[in-house]
């Protein structure tokens, strides 16, 4: 612990730590500091000299100090607000009006320290005051060290406009200078002033440092490694200076833990299908052309938009088109029914009549209302004015044949209930995709032992009599893993799942098969052939008897040994020669 | 009457029965002609219920494992794999056209393509006519040219 120390601020006696900076007691007492040049991560230095105070040592003679970076000694005695106070911080403020151009801050503490009309600005265009807190930003914090300030003057007759020269190779687009900059003079700008929303979605909250989402279980803030300054260059660790806690670890890795279980539940859901292949439908091509969970995301409150469903340039769209089977029932991609898209459609649908005034349009392949409720509320939606259209969306188009429709999306749509070709004019098109098996299913099941079918889902033990289990023991199945589902059918199912597992863990020892293979050690000839064939090591040889062995619980009863023992001293129970002989005969007489 | 080939075949429980059972769910057609016994591996099949199955007058063997890899057993399916050519070598030995057995995959999922292996396999061995094993006097000690008549060339 530091020494404490008392001094005089005003005439009040502080105590503050010995060699604490004088501003930080200051400002303790509530007294307001004028300051352009500061950044709680930067050690101060002395450069816009507003935090001018007096200061007089053990009764010697007062001087004028920047606050920001003056040490605290015993015994000192500061005023703040004296005359020759108030004259140092207005030459300063002066100095630094004189060389830039109007802007808010200068004005703003111009006001706060009542000279706001002694102040003249510069003829200069730049707002730059020369604060030099984006360079030792860059320098100090980031470590990128590409800006500098220009050697000479700012020549504004060729089109200069700024005194800071930035090095284009070493900057890292991190955007800590334009955070730091005062008067904002220094910006990021996206090129071609674009007022992205929905491509914005994916990025969430953008900083380095960031909840995924709100909702998000655990809910605490991930460092994203490849967009923190900290991870890319060294520096910074604001983060970890501003957190009260100590709960920020730069050197944590990624940890692989192994732990021993009976059951395992399997219940990696699925991922979505990518509609950028379907050319026809310009996902990623068209502005405003959106995949179905992109619009569920801005739909949610937490959202980028908070909740507002809009375009990409931000304003309300007044049609809607929302395309049914993107990817599903297409022979081309999944030829399966995706089951859950009707029904988010249909909410889609009700959530844009509730939120906007907007039309909407649903091209369907067929309306698949098969849930409790859902019929009902297929009904709803069209009580509330939908427009559903019979027909799969062929194409989505920019409309571009008349002006009114300008920057519109044509849908061609053929309407199979009237035999009519139809072309729809709307402002944003949403695509249901198909729910498509994770790419690497198979290689996950084969780690499981449980096989993936042509779709990519796992094969259940029997499609009526076993469809929570799998041809493994122990392992089950919860979820779209399995087969596309709604929530109230996985749940259902991940009740199910969990419940065979308990009945596994609850009787607490695993019943065996009678299918195993048996040694009938008075024919084997020991010729260890067996042995080397069991992949699971159940056959041991006895090396006193000069026979093997089969360890019944390890055995799982392939047979394998049985058909290569030379000896015939292998019985496969349930299996047996003798049995599979007389089915032979028995099919074949 | 066209000649109707009697074939036996030996499923895995895993993947080729199910599949079968698939195809059958499914209600897939395909020719009633082969028989099947389900087998835990196709690694169970011994090299001596082929022989049996041709000495009780099967016409074509047909055997049905997991795709490589897929095993339920890891690698059962790897010794089914080598032993079949060795029975195939066998039977060429005997007099017998080794395209008699087949060894397939037919995973779970591939009912359809239990379908189409087991009307394939019959269409061929309608081809390959009879087996008439019982027409072969082969007696490999005294190889008699003659006796040798009723032997598929193979």
């Amino acid at each position: 612990m530091s020494k404490k120390i008392t001094i005089k601020i005003d005439g009040k006696p502080v105590e503050v730590e010995a060699g604490s900076y004088l501003l930080a007691a200051i400002e303790s007492l509530g007294i307001e500091v004028p300051a352009a040049c500061r950044y709680p991560f930067l050690p101060p230095r002395p450069v816009c000299k507003l935090c001018s105070v007096e200061v007089s040592l053990s009764g010697g003679e007062a001087k004028i100090v920047e606050s920001c970076s003056y040490e605290c000694v015993e015994g000192m005695d500061v005023r703040t607000n004296t005359p020759a106070v108030l004259e140092a911080r207005k030459k300063a403020l002066a100095n630094m009006v004189n060389r830039c151009a109007e802007n808010n801050l200068l004005k703003d503490i111009a006001g706060q320290m009542g000279i706001a009309d002694e102040i003249k600005f510069g003829k200069e265009l730049c707002t730059c005051i020369y604060c030099k807190l984006c360079i030792r930003v860059c320098d100090e914090l980031v470590g990128a060290n590409a800006l500098s300030f220009k050697k000479g003057k700012v020549k504004e007759e060729e089109g200069e406009s700024t005194p800071i020269v930035l090095d284009e190779s070493k900057c890292i687009l991190c955007g800590a200078c334009a955070e730091v900059c005062p008067t904002n003079h220094l910006r990021i700008e996206e090129e071609h002033d674009r007022k992205l929303v929905h491509h914005d979605m994916e990025l969430g909250p953008n900083s380095a440092i960031s909840l995924s989402f709100r909702q998000a279980v655990p809910n605490v803030p991930r460092i994203h490694a490849e967009d923190c300054i900290h991870f890319r260059l060294g520096g910074c660790r604001v983060c970890s200076e501003v957190c009260p806690k100590d709960c920020i670890h730069y050197d944590d890795q990624d940890v692989i833990e192994e732990f021993e279980v009976g059951t395992i539940i399997t219940a990696t859901g699925f991922q979505d299908f990518d509609p950028t292949p379907m050319k026809q439908y310009g996902y990623g091509k068209l502005p405003n052309v959106i995949s179905a969970l992109e619009f569920e995301k801005m739909n949610n409150a937490a959202s980028p938009t908070n909740g507002r469903i809009v375009l990409e340039d931000g304003t309300e769209p007044r049609a809607i088109a929302i395309l049914h089977c993107i990817g599903s029932r297409d022979e081309n991609y999944h030829p399966y029914c995706s089951r859950v898209c009707c029904m988010y459609a249909a909410k889609f649908a009700h959530l844009v009549k509730e939120k906007t005034t907007a039309e909407v349009y649903q091209c369907y392949i067929d309306m698949r209302c098969f849930g409790k409720g859902y019929e009902e509320f297929y009904k709803r939606i069209l009580d509330e004015g939908v427009t559903v259209i019979r027909g799969k969306a062929a194409e989505v188009i920019p409309a571009r044949y008349h002006r009114e429709e300008e920057g519109k999306l044509l849908v061609c749509v053929e309407d199979t209930l009237i035999s009519k070709f139809r072309e729809i004019p709307v402002d944003m098109v949403v695509l249901c995709t198909a729910l498509e098996a994770h790419d690497n299913a198979s290689e996950f099941g084969r780690k499981l032992n449980i096989s993936t079918g042509a779709d990519g889902w796992f094969i259940e033990a029997h499609p009526k009599l076993g469809p929570v289990s799998t041809t493994t023991d122990g392992v089950f199945l919860a979820g779209v893993c399995q087969s596309p589902k709604d929530i109230p059918d996985t749940v259902a199912q991940a009740g199910a799942a969990a419940a065979q597992a308990m009945k596994l863990m609850n009787v607490g020892e695993v019943q065996m098969d009678g299918a195993y293979a048996e040694i009938h050690q008075e024919f084997c000839s020991g010729c260890k052939i067996c042995n080397g064939l069991c992949p699971y090591n159940a056959i041991t040889f006895e090396e006193d008897k000069k026979v093997s062995y089969v360890n019944p619980a390890l055995c799982k009863a392939c047979g394998t040994c049985v058909a290569a023992c030379p000896s015939g001293a292998i019985e496969a129970r349930h299996f047996t020669d003798e049995q599979i002989y007389a089915q032979i005969e028995g099919i074949l007489s | 009457m066209s000649f109707e080939p009697r074939i036996l075949g030996f499923l895995c429980n895993w993947c080729s029965y199910t599949g079968a059972d698939l195809a059958g769910t499914a209600r897939m057609k395909y020719p009633p002609n082969m028989r099947g016994i389900r087998v835990m591996c196709s690694g169970r099949v011994d090299p001596g219920f082929i022989f049996d199955a041709f000495r009780n007058g099967a016409d074509g063997v047909l055997i049905c494992g997991c795709h490589p890899g897929d095993c339920h057993y890891a690698e059962g399916n790897y010794k089914c794999a080598r032993r079949i050519p060795l029975t195939q070598r066998m039977l060429k030995d005997l007099g017998i056209d080794p395209k008699r057995l087949r060894l397939e995959w037919v995973s779970a999922s591939e009912g359809q393509r239990f379908q189409e292996v087991v009307t394939e396999f019959t269409e061929q061995l309608r081809e390959l006519g009879p087996l008439k094993l019982h027409d072969i006097n082969f007696d490999p000690a005294h190889p008699d040219p003659e006796s040798l008549e009723g032997v598929e060339h193979a």
